[in-house]
C-alpha cells in the first residue's frame, strides 16, 4: 500500500539523519579531543562527508559534489601538507587562563540551550516543510543558472578573491631573501 | 523531504558550538583553524537546510561562495602559519604575543 510504503521511508529518512547527526557530533568531538593532530583532521574529514551525505538527503546535490570535492578533498589535504610540514606536535600545554576551558565549554552549552528554545520551544519554529519534492532542485543545472545569472557578479568577484589568496599565500610563505 | 528543518539547524547549532569550543579551549594553532572550519561547515548546512524549507535555490548558491571563500581564507592562512612557525620553531598561539601590552 502505498500509504504504508511511504510510512516507511519517512521513518528510514530519519534514521538516516539521527546516524549521520551522530556520525557528525562525533568526529567533531573527536577532532576537539584528539592530541594529535593528525588525527584531528582526518576526523575533520569524516565529519565533512556526513555533512556532505546530509546535503544530499536535503537534496543539494551540486552543493555536496563541491563539499567533499573542495573541502573534504582540496582543504582537509592542504592542513595535512602543513601538519606534514610543521611536524605533528603536542602543543596541548594549558591555556595561560585557568578558568578559560570550563568558561568556553559553558558558554557553548548555553548556546546550544538558546538555539533548542528558539527551535523547539516557540511554537513557529523554523518553518515548514514543503509537501513535494521538486525535479531538478539542487541539480548542477539549476544551481549554474542562478550563478551566471542572478550572481554573476559575485561569481567574478570570488575569482579574483581566489587570485588575491593564491598571490598572497605565495609572497607569504617566501623564504627571506638573505641581503 | 520528511526530516524537520529544526532537526537540521539543531544539528547545525550544536557542530558550531563544538567549534567555538575548539577555538577557545585548543592552544594548537592548526586545531584552531580546523575548528573555524567546522564553524564555517556547521552555518553551510543551516543555510542549505532553510534552501529546501523555503525551495529557494540561493541558499545553495550562497554556499557556494562560502566555500570558495573558506578556501582562499585556508590558503591564506596556512601560509601565514607556515611563516610564523619558521620564525618561532612553534604553533602555541599562546606565545605569539608580541603586540600584548
Amino acid at each position: 500500500m502505498p500509504g504504508r510504503l511511504a510510512r516507511e521511508l519517512m521513518t528510514a529518512e530519519l534514521a538516516v539523519f539521527f546516524g549521520l547527526a551522530i556520525v557528525a557530533v562525533l568526529s567533531a568531538g573527536a577532532m576537539l579531543i584528539s592530541q594529535n593532530s593528525v588525527y584531528s583532521a582526518l576526523f575533520l574529514v569524516i565529519n565533512f562527508m556526513a555533512v556532505a551525505v546530509l546535503y544530499l538527503l536535503m537534496n543539494a546535490a551540486f552543493i555536496a559534489m563541491v563539499q567533499i570535492t573542495v573541502y573534504a578533498g582540496a582543504i582537509m589535504v592542504l592542513f595535512l601538507f602543513v601538519i606534514m610540514l610543521l611536524g605533528a606536535q603536542r602543543v596541548e600545554i594549558r591555556p595561560s587562563l585557568a578558568w578559560q576551558r570550563p568558561a568556553a565549554i559553558g558558554l557553548a552549552v548555553a548556546l546550544v540551550l538558546q538555539f533548542g528554545f528558539v527551535l523547539f520551544g516557540k511554537p513557529a519554529g523554523a518553518g515548514i516543510e514543503p509537501a513535494f519534492n521538486p525535479e531538478h532542485f539542487g541539480s548542477p543545472a539549476s544551481v549554474g543558472e542562478l550563478l551566471f545569472r542572478q550572481y554573476l557578479v559575485p561569481f567574478e568577484v570570488t575569482s579574483i578573491l581566489l587570485l588575491a589568496a593564491m598571490v598572497g599565500a605565495i609572497v607569504l610563505s617566501r623564504a627571506e631573501k638573505p641581503t | 523531504m520528511t526530516i524537520p528543518v529544526a532537526y537540521v539547524v539543531a544539528l547545525s547549532g550544536v557542530l558550531f558550538a563544538l567549534g567555538v569550543v575548539g577555538v577557545l579551549v585548543r592552544r594548537n594553532a592548526i586545531v584552531m583553524f580546523m575548528s573555524v572550519e567546522l564553524m564555517l561547515n556547521a552555518a553551510n548546512l543551516a543555510f542549505i537546510a532553510f534552501a529546501r524549507a523555503r525551495l529557494a535555490l540561493s541558499g545553495q548558491v550562497f554556499v557556494f561562495f562560502v566555500i570558495a571563500v573558506a578556501a582562499a581564507e585556508v590558503a591564506v592562512g596556512l601560509a601565514l602559519l607556515v611563516s610564523i612557525f619558521r620564525s618561532r620553531q612553534s604553533i602555541d598561539v599562546d606565545l605569539v604575543s608580541s603586540l600584548k601590552g
